[in-house]
């Protein structure tokens, strides 16, 4: 009979490493497809650099142009607040600090539990608001595919499996801490594979971006 | 409707000398643009579609989506058959659904529904490039998709004509260069002074634009009064003056070469270092910018707006003027001029020089909105509605500052606010900034 430890050890076990192979092997793949098809050489005489405009459009659009903000204040702030969130309890929460050092060998500060409790909270929230925001809104809903519903559904269990390990909801705890591990592990399966590729692609868009704006002197 | 489009221009291609390409609308032409397509896709496309999140901030961008109210106008949404391509062919994932038979289909009659998203509701203004947090640059993206658009027969008729008539008479609007002449004749009775025609070794060769020629003649008068007082050595070209590309804006390589190489043979022919590109936002990116790209070299002068050489030759002290505008003034950028070409602090230096009371729209410069013509939608008879009511966004600007004029530096830019500002019954006239330049000019005599 397969026990809760039983799981929880295959979870961390054998289980994160075949999903951080297929993560690690799937963004390879994905980043060489977009690589591989390069750029044609521009003959246009340009007016201005490329790479620091690409950088620092890269840089430039975590802040919203004036105009959007007035306009989407609500996309703006909802969307900042869960990213920042999620990535705010990925990288210091105290045991994922411990499982990045074990792994890669380097860590840094963690912040204090309740306060990553209460982001938690937050990020959940958010989410919650993103995703009724895209079931009301007109261009939203109009846009949306089954793709966006299914990568929104693994972001909130993420975060929603780990609050509830957390907080003990779930009985035995190596159950719910399995269930959030293996939470995780679909997510990095799935990331290479849908538009939660945006988490790297989007720096190369941005750069794309900058740096053609930036040729012809605008910074973008 | 493909048929009546593709017996058009069949009938137009059977013409001599004419090399526009003949499409039908059936499997193969489908097929072409696909290829069309997929010559297209590079490296930032890729990175484009991977990132798009379906945010929809892209919509409130768009001039055309906020007036209509119209989801569909949503700018990424207007890449959907271009992105199932990309899928399909350039992803992991979209190879293996493809496999199994999952995944739409791209069809004719898909692209025949994206024609009027590609073509009517886009000017190509790139303001949702500006605004997309993944930093996608949707325009880009856009003109690429037309490539695919045209060689599958789905480009729209009035862009279809305009293209023709600039491959078989130099000219987008079938403008022959008599008609210049009577315009060259009337400026130079008018202003005492001799227009330059086919001076071998001029400093610079003066392009124009139809559109400028038929509604705004008084264009003309102006450079000639300006450069006589600078001491400027220019030129026009009996060979080529028109500056605009409707092969860019249809979105067909072979047409946009063939229009560029004229420019430059011109420009070669006469040896001028400098070209000069006419009040016109289009024209400037298509010789500026994507020129060189077409003909798959660098050119042997360097292209100017009309702009930058004024604000040179201010900067330079060669124009002196005299007498400010006293009435409150407004300023519209080009969206080619401004957003996609970073010509933003010239007019507005320029402005300086001879206005007293300028007030700058709210959102100007990089984040201006577009007048709703550009991009090939004023030469698309058919986009006469979106035309008109993205122009409403930019009738909003104007109100919230009240000018009494407004002053802007592009042919296309100044009819729709012109019939725009009409059709709404707002009293405010629109000037060219050259003019407006040349009325300030100290009499050196």
């Amino acid at each position: 009979m397969i026990t809760s430890m039983d799981f929880l050890l295959w979870a961390k076990g054998p289980m994160f490493q075949i999903a951080i192979a297929i993560f690690a092997i799937g963004t390879l793949i994905r980043l060489t497809e977009i690589f591989a098809l390069g750029r044609r050489h521009n003959y246009a005489e340009a007016r201005g650099g490329e790479l620091l405009p690409g950088l620092r459009t890269l840089y430039k659009r975590f802040h919203t142009d004036p105009g959007t903000l007035k306009r989407a204040p609500f996309d703006v702030v909802v969307g900042t607040l869960w990213h920042i969130g999620f990535i705010v309890v990925l990288l210091l929460f105290i045991p994922h600090v411990e499982l990045i050092k074990s792994t890669f060998g380097i860590a840094w500060p963690a912040l204090p539990n309740p306060i990553v409790d209460g982001i938690t909270a937050i990020t959940l929230f958010g989410l919650t608001a993103a995703l009724i925001h895209r079931l009301m809104h007109p261009v939203k809903r109009f846009l949306s595919t089954g793709e966006d519903y299914l990568i929104w559904g693994l972001t909130f269990l993420v975060v929603l499996t780990g609050y509830l390990a957390y907080h003990r909801v779930i009985n035995p705890y190596p159950l719910a801490l399995g269930v959030h591990i293996l939470t995780v592990e679909v997510f990095l399966i799935l990331l290479p594979f849908t538009k939660l590729t945006h988490i790297f692609t989007s720096f190369v868009a941005r750069w794309y971006t900058g740096a053609s704006f930036g040729r012809k002197g605008v910074q973008s | 409707m493909s048929t009546t489009l593709s017996t058009n221009i069949g009938n137009t291609a059977s013409q001599p000398n004419s090399q526009i390409p003949v499409q039908t609308a059936s499997p193969f032409s489908l097929e072409r643009g696909l290829q069309a397509w997929r010559e297209e896709m590079d490296a930032p496309v890729a990175s484009f579609f991977s990132s798009c999140v379906h945010c929809g901030l892209c919509a409130i961008a768009c001039p055309f989506q906020v007036e209509t109210g119209d989801p569909k106008y949503t700018p990424i949404y207007k890449l959907e058959p271009m992105r199932l391509l990309w899928e399909q062919e350039y992803t992991l994932w979209g190879k293996l659904k493809g496999k199994f038979g999952l995944g739409k289909q791209i069809t004719d009659e898909m692209l025949t529904e994206w024609e009027p998203l590609l073509y009517d509701s886009c000017s190509m203004c790139g303001r949702c490039s500006m605004v997309c947090p993944v930093g996608n640059d949707i325009a880009y993206m856009i003109r690429k998709a037309r490539e695919g658009m045209v060689a599958s027969g789905h480009a729209p008729e009035g862009l279809i004509a305009a293209s023709v008539r600039a491959v078989n008479t130099g000219s987008p609007m079938g403008l022959q260069w008599k008609t210049l002449e009577v315009q060259i004749k009337h400026a130079e009775t008018s202003g005492g002074l001799t227009v330059p025609l086919d001076q071998q070794g001029a400093d610079y060769l003066v392009l124009l634009s139809s559109m400028e020629i038929i509604n705004f003649p008084e264009y003309l008068e102006a450079i000639t009064k300006i450069f006589h007082h600078a001491g400027l050595s220019w030129t026009l070209s009996k060979d080529c003056f028109e500056a605009t590309n409707a092969g860019i804006q249809i979105g067909n390589k072979d047409i946009a070469a063939k229009l560029t190489q004229r420019v430059v043979d011109a420009a070669v022919k006469l040896g001028v270092k400098n070209l000069i590109s006419p009040e016109c936002g289009h024209a400037y990116t298509a010789i500026r910018w994507e020129g060189p790209n077409n003909i798959g070299r660098a050119y042997p002068f360097k292209v100017f707006h009309i702009i930058e050489v004024l604000d040179q030759l201010r900067a330079d002290g060669r124009i002196k003027t005299e007498g400010k505008e006293m009435e409150r003034l407004s300023m519209h950028d080009p969206c080619n001029l401004a957003r996609k070409s970073g010509v933003i602090q010239q007019q507005r230096n320029l402005m300086d020089l001879v206005a007293d009371n300028f007030v700058d729209l709210r959102e100007h410069g990089k984040y201006q909105w577009c007048c709703g013509a550009g991009g090939g939608v004023s030469s698309n008879e058919r986009a006469e509605p979106l035309k008109l009511a993205a122009f409403k966004r930019k009738k909003a600007q104007i109100e919230e500052v009240e000018p009494e004029r407004m002053v802007t530096m592009c042919a296309t830019c100044r009819t729709q606010l012109e019939e725009g500002l009409e059709e709404f019954n707002m009293d405010i006239p629109v000037v060219g900034l050259t003019e407006m330049i040349a009325e300030h000019l100290k009499e050196s005599d």
